[in-house]
């Protein structure tokens, strides 16, 4: 297991780093996706991603990426996803 | 090497109280709405102000203005990683590089004071290009890093050929790929660490180095330092950062980044070298660049005088070099041919410049399009492929005359 370090100035991160939009899901997919990398990427990767395609990518991070979680908790953040982040209707 | 890793969100390093994060001065409109929102401009140590798309990973694209210059500046350089595991310079202090594999004849194992010693130094001036550059200019837009235009660079790399490195450890005649890995990693174990493989012609070739300086000065942290490789003409995706280990193999190179990313439909874009190994008859691993350019001043929504302006830009392809650049003032009625900049070399960007002369006032669209010496062109409408890579198509950006 590698070991890791955190730069000192991180703990003294700006709130001015807006993060992922409150709602149902936006904790388990900030302590999920985002232990491996910034939630910015969801912002990123926003408004254009339909439920298929995010479901995709859900999919890719436990199959690829290992991320361990089981189906209902990635039900759970493909709900938030594609409400979240989803195309604008 | 020690396998600590900094997973600190460095643009965290750079923000400072509770200071609204700075905007880019200047973003593409084509950019999916939330890559514009969630961008920031933001100075790492050692580099001028980038823009910054993900913090964690680190991924840092350069502001369009810088390439007005055939050189790109180690401090203006863009930052690239799949995985968040950077190792520190601190870390990197104690850095060696094994050379080996079960194509090899031996392992053997170099410092930098041997790659300084025992090798002779040469140089390149190349292009280094994300494969995903201009990937959030796609319509529709596909999942990923959500480059604009400035995920490239060119720089001056000096170092030691790959083909003396193998040299020294003995390639077999049963050799096919020359894999490679770097001390970057992933943050969970269970992830899958990003290596990279070259055909072993391609690793023979004179000109594929493993850089110890760029642009005269070591390589910057996150650009590679302390060895990165540098395979001109080819995208970025196999330019190892941190370049740790070197393996002749005797097999094609089995992992989700060789096999499933960085993939291109089969014979979409022209090749010189294939790398066969890796083909299947879907698709082909993305390697050679497409012949491009792009327009680094004037910027688009700026004003310009009536008296006009001086479109300043660069060109560049896959190796061949760069014949021509046209540029046009009218949205592509009419082209008119470019002044060629000094020639650094077939594998770096061409600069080129043209005058607009007196304009009337209102709207000009500009556009550039470079044809390479092999007479390849720019394409006139994006050739789709699912992970976006290769958008070619020219530019095209307005500014107001008054």
């Amino acid at each position: 297991m590698m070991r890791i370090v955190l730069g000192a100035s991180l703990l003294l991160a700006s709130p001015a780093f807006a993060e992922v939009r409150p709602g149902p899901g936006q904790d388990v997919v900030e302590a999920n996706c985002g232990a491996c990398h910034t939630t910015d990427y969801i912002r990123m990767n926003s408004a254009f991603l339909t439920p298929d395609a995010w479901k995709a990518e859900v999919g890719k991070m436990r199959a690829v990426f290992g991320l361990p979680i089981d189906d209902s908790v990635a039900a759970e953040i493909l709900q938030y996803l594609t409400t979240e982040y989803g195309p604008k209707k | 090497m020690k396998r600590r890793v900094m997973l600190a969100g460095l643009g965290a390093v750079a923000a400072t109280g509770a200071k609204a994060a700075e905007k880019p001065k200047w973003m593409s409109p084509a950019l999916p709405d939330g890559t514009r929102d969630e961008a920031t401009l933001v100075r790492l140590p050692g580099k001028q102000p980038l823009i910054q798309l993900t913090d964690r990973p680190p991924n840092y694209e350069t502001p369009i203005d810088a390439f007005a210059d055939p050189i790109t500046a180690n401090d203006r350089f863009f930052v690239r990683y799949h995985l968040a595991g950077v190792p520190t310079m601190e870390e990197l202090k104690d850095w060696s590089l094994t050379v080996g594999g079960d194509a090899a004849d031996r392992q053997v194992k170099f410092g930098m004071a041997d790659l300084k010693k025992d090798f002779a130094q040469v140089e390149v001036t190349a292009v280094c290009q994300c494969s995903g550059n201009r990937r959030g200019l796609f319509d529709p837009h596909v999942a990923g890093v959500e480059w604009g235009y400035g995920a490239m660079g060119n720089a001056v790399w000096r170092g030691v050929r790959l083909k003396d490195l193998l040299a020294k450890a003995g390639v077999k005649a049963d050799a096919v790929e020359v894999w490679f890995a770097g001390a970057d990693g992933p943050v969970m174990p269970a992830t899958p660490p990003f290596r990279k493989t070259l055909p072993v012609a391609l690793a023979q070739r004179d000109d594929v180095i493993v850089a110890t300086t760029m642009n005269g000065q070591p390589l910057p942290h996150l650009n590679g330092f302390p060895a990165r490789l540098i395979v001109p003409g080819w995208t970025g995706t196999y330019w190892m950062k941190h370049l740790t280990s070197i393996e002749v193999s005797s097999k094609p190179m089995t992992n989700f980044w060789v096999q499933k990313a960085y993939r291109v439909p089969a014979g979409m874009f022209p090749v010189d070298l294939p790398f066969a190994s890796q083909n299947d008859s879907a698709t082909w691993p993305i390697t050679e660049m497409v012949v491009n350019s792009l327009i680094a001043s004037p910027v688009d929504g700026t004003k310009v005088g009536r008296s006009g302006f001086t479109v300043r830009g660069v060109a560049w392809d896959r190796g061949h070099g760069i014949k021509t650049v046209e540029v046009s003032f009218d949205g592509g009625k009419s082209w008119k041919p470019a002044k060629l900049g000094k020639n650094l070399g077939n594998y770096a960007f061409r600069t080129f410049s043209l005058a607009s002369g007196a304009l009337p006032p209102g709207p000009c669209v500009v556009s550039a399009r470079a044809v390479s010496n092999k007479g390849e062109t720019q394409a006139t409408t994006l050739l789709r492929n699912p992970a976006g890579y290769h958008d070619n198509v020219p530019q095209t950006l307005t500014v107001t005359v008054a």
